[in-house]
């Protein structure tokens, strides 16, 4: 038994307000399942903003098409790793495969993860780049162009046959794909809104609210990347793909705002046996993460920057400087509002009791599996891996708008 | 094989060729390479439940105590403490059965264990046993007046708490403790011997206790009672309709 | 000749896809019941408390660390004793009862309590048991005698059943790193013996024993008392029932 761990247990004590079950002194889902429905949030946002481009025929942002999708790719590689870490026993983790039980939301995370994976992102994307891998490996030497012909799987065929079917395919995975992301990020919610115990958590609301939230982080996520990376590479910021990026954002925000006020407003109204407990904990414990954080800096002044902008636009417009800043502003507070919303509802499903009686505290830790530090390092991992994918599947030219599309063409070849 | 991929486009072969290398590798590693009992939650679920039944039990149970101490078994079955198991006290005797020399259970002869039971609290149930452990003969082991085998008050009962003692320990921590049963019931001799055909008597009016709660009540015994005036408290009730004689709520 | 035939075959169409609807429909409530009512002869345990007999003593809070190996530390418990105290202006303060804490006497002379009892608690062992219905690796499961265990050996220590259960009954062993609770003894149960909460409780305020059985302290316990269980509205069928419950216990 790890003596600091109930040394630690033991300086909660005296937090403890109320009443709780004895058992419920611990915390037991902590940053790291904060950290895991946030990054498949952004998997599941950053996808659908790709979609926008080749189901929606959105021209104006294909310069993130790529980006979104190696977004979507990298982020998706880290979501399983925090769930491992956060187990008791990570070795085991196999299990969940080898006996999954059909009755458990949990034990479809395999099938669903794998499926999305592998049925949908890995094939987008490598429909994507076929035809520029055949093109660049032509070009290189050495590694790169072994890692080109490799993951091309030795394909040199540019035909026109070829490059129909790729554009069929293409178009048929992001159909499916779109349901999928729906059903990756949905189905994270469920996890948490089919816990009939916990009132905080049960709600037919919360797999939607969650859809809606990772929209949010998803896409503010690629227009953040997107914004940083262009002027580092040389490249010139196209303000008509962030104007059109943004505005899907604006509605994705309110859409999310009022799916939460709903939910909010009918508990209040409900009133049900719990709610004297989860206001208390609201205005208590929540009060930073939720009213400050995930409302106000994360919903209220991102929309009101963005409405700005809408409101005076000849002077907004005449000014791009202007109105980047406002949006790189805008698109930060939304990521620290979303994973304030993740935390508000991990961790705050589980300070307050299941007696209804009493609120119990977390008290993160900094070193460790369960800590700062480790989920820092987790919320950094995917920029490393984006950042290894750009450099075998470099999106550049798209971003910075050299390829013109025609259609649903993707160009390259 | 050529000619059956050249009708399907290029790239569309080369992912059918990946799907089914991964397809097989799935299959070798789920049939072949993982064992069977890995896949199998039924034999899991089995040799859990046999692992569960095989722990070591720690408490031996109430009949494996009798198989020795037979006498003194014989005595508290027949007092107080008859449905306590022995282990209630002791503690766990699984280990004592199997070596009797050289494991003994514990004997809880200080002060402190039996007010774990028996000490007031107003959470107990009323009607239990209870007493004041400061107040009651501090500084004596419990075991030196009660027999913890055959728990009884060291002095005769008083007659009616023999019988009714439930009543008797309720009103003993009531604000009625000073008065005797008598006070209030009339008693006849013949009901010690047919309890059920002679019954003492309950007070009928709201007179009776008015004698001592009564505004101008006399009675010696009523100085400290509280009082109430009869003509305006309550008219319709008689008292006991919502006053406990036996344990009387109090004023704040 | 050949109307009749045709009648008959299409009489027998009809038969056989009602009979296939039917059975769909039968499907349903019948697992359902099929967990309430286990087949004749098979054990179906269960567990009484009566709320009116409890002392708030602790033994049975410390026979089950000892006879269950449950770490000593007040964090981690298969079976706990609250106290509640409902005071005359309404206010309700729950506590869990330390085992051997000195006796307030200062208690005894509040007189702001309106009434105050002692509630045992411990897992359930409910007959829909939404912590095996979320375990993801089936490591939590129920017997055929309808007690819920725990697979140490494939239980993956990811928590979900912890979140899962209402009663917050179950805990993560800190040694074992696996979720852990109540088993009502199945090592004791299984060799004809009591839990070892129920042995040791002085005053029978804890029954325990099979729901099928036609005479037992467990049946007279049903069929004497008034019953409730906690939190019926989350329909998880609790198999620890309670005489005597406070409307202010959850």
């Amino acid at each position: 038994m790890n003596p600091e761990f109930i040394r630690s247990l033991h300086d909660l004590l005296p937090q403890i307000q109320g009443y709780i079950y004895p058992n419920e002194i611990e915390i037991h889902w902590g940053l790291l399942i904060v950290v895991y429905p946030y990054i498949t949030g952004v998997v599941a946002g950053a996808f659908i903003l790709a979609s926008l481009v080749k189901v929606f025929n959105v021209r104006e942002v294909q310069p993130l098409y790529r980006l979104s999708l190696l977004t979507a790719l990298a982020y998706l590689l880290v979501a399983p790793m925090a769930l491992i870490a956060h187990l008791g026993h990570p070795e085991r983790f196999y299990e969940i495969l080898l006996t999954p039980q059909t009755s458990s939301a949990m034990a479809m995370f395999g099938f669903v993860y794998a499926w999305y994976l592998m049925a949908v992102l890995l094939l987008e994307v490598w429909f994507v780049h076929r035809t520029d891998m055949i093109a660049w490996a032509e070009q290189e030497k050495g590694v790169m162009r072994f890692i080109h012909r490799t993951l091309a799987l030795y394909s040199r065929d540019t035909g026109e046959r070829s490059v129909a079917f790729d554009h069929k395919a293409l178009r048929v995975i992001t159909i499916v794909g779109i349901p999928s992301a729906f059903l990756l990020h949905g189905y994270v919610g469920f996890i948490f809104g089919s816990i009939k115990a916990n009132p905080w958590w049960s709600s037919v609301l919360i797999p939607i609210v969650f859809l809606f939230s990772a929209i949010v982080s998803g896409v503010a996520l690629v227009i953040l990347l997107y914004m940083i990376m262009t002027p580092l590479t040389g490249g010139k910021i196209s303000m008509r793909c962030v104007d059109k990026a943004i505005d899907f954002l604006f509605y994705a925000v309110i859409v999310d705002f009022s799916l939460e006020l709903v939910d909010f407003i009918h508990r209040v109204y409900q009133s049900e046996e719990e709610i004297k407990i989860l206001s208390e904990m609201v205005m208590s414990k929540l009060f930073g993460s939720l009213i400050i954080v995930q409302v106000l800096l994360g919903m209220l002044i991102p929309l009101l920057l963005i409405s700005l902008t809408k409101i005076f636009r000849k002077r907004f417009h005449l000014n791009d400087d202007l109105r980047k800043m406002v949006y790189f502003v805008a698109v930060i507070l939304i990521q620290f509002g979303i994973f304030a919303t993740r935390w508000n509802v991990v961790i705050g499903g589980q300070m307050f009791s299941k007696s209804f009686r009493g609120l119990t505290t977390y008290k993160m830790g900094f070193g460790g599996i369960e800590g700062l530090l480790f989920a820092i390092l987790l919320l950094a991992l995917p920029i490393v891996i984006l950042a290894v994918l750009m450099k075998i599947l470099p999106p550049w030219k798209e971003m910075h708008g050299e390829v013109v599309p025609e259609g649903m063409e993707v160009a390259g070849s | 094989m050529g000619k059956l991929f050249e009708r399907f486009p290029d790239p569309l072969a080369r992912l059918i060729v990946v799907v089914f290398a991964l397809a097989i590798v799935g299959v070798v590693v789920v049939f072949g390479l993982i064992p069977k009992s890995m896949m199998d939650v039924n034999a899991q679920w089995a040799s859990a439940v046999k692992r569960e039944e095989a722990r070591p039990i720690k408490y031996a149970g109430f009949h494996a105590c009798a198989e020795c101490h037979d006498k003194l078994y014989e005595t508290k079955k027949k007092g107080y403490h008859r449905d306590l198991s022995c282990e209630t006290c002791h503690g766990p005797a699984k280990a004592h059965t199997e070596d009797p020399d050289k494991v003994k259970p514990e004997i809880p002869a200080q002060r402190a264990f039996c007010p774990q039971c028996h000490a007031y609290d107003p959470s107990r149930p009323r009607g239990f046993p209870m007493i004041n452990p400061v107040a009651h003969n501090p500084l004596k082991a419990c075991a030196s007046c009660h027999n913890p085998h055959d728990p009884k008050p060291p002095t005769t009962p008083k007659e009616c708490s023999a019988c009714h003692g439930e009543i008797a320990r309720m009103k003993e921590v009531s604000h009625h403790v000073q008065l005797e049963c008598t006070t209030c019931h009339d008693t006849p001799q013949q009901h010690k011997v047919s309890p059920r055909s002679v019954k003492p008597s309950k007070p009928q009016t709201r007179e009776f206790c008015g004698k001592c709660h009564g505004k101008d009540a006399k009675d010696k015994m009523a100085k400290n009672a509280p009082k109430i005036d009869m003509a305006e408290h309550g008219e319709k009730y008689v008292c006991w309709q919502c006053h406990y004689p036996h344990s009387p709520e109090v004023e704040q | 000749m050949n109307g009749r035939r045709t009648f008959l075959r299409g009489l027998l169409s009809v038969l056989l896809s009602g009979g296939a609807i039917g059975g769909i429909l039968k499907i349903l409530p019948s697992r359902a019941d099929a967990r309430e009512a286990p087949p004749k002869g098979q054990k179906w345990y269960g567990f009484g408390v009566s709320v009116d007999k409890c002392i708030g003593c602790a033994r049975c809070m410390e026979a089950c660390k000892t006879e269950n190996n449950v770490p000593r530390e007040p964090f981690f418990f298969r079976t706990w004793v609250e106290r509640y105290i409902i005071r005359k202006n309404g206010a309700t303060t729950v506590k869990a009862i330390e085992p051997n804490a000195e006796p307030s006497p200062e208690a005894a002379s509040d007189k702001s309590i309106l009434r105050s009892f002692f509630v045992p608690k411990l897992c359930n062992q409910c007959a829909s048991p939404p912590c095996v219905q979320v375990c993801p690796v089936g490591a939590t499961f129920q017997t055929k005698d309808g007690v819920v265990l725990v697979n140490e050996k494939t239980c993956i220590g990811c928590r979900y059943c912890i979140q899962a259960c209402p009663y917050g009954a179950r805990y993560l062993h800190p040694v074992t790193r696996t979720a852990d609770k109540c088993t009502f003894c199945y090592h004791r149960i299984s060799r004809g013996l009591l839990p070892a909460c129920v042995e040791v409780c002085p005053t029978q305020a804890r029954v325990f024993g099979d729901l099928n059985a036609a005479a037992s302290p467990m049946s007279r316990f049903l069929r004497m008392n008034k019953i409730h269980v906690l939190k019926p509205g989350l329909n998880t069928e609790p198999k620890v029932y309670y005489a005597n419950l406070d409307g202010e216990v959850r």
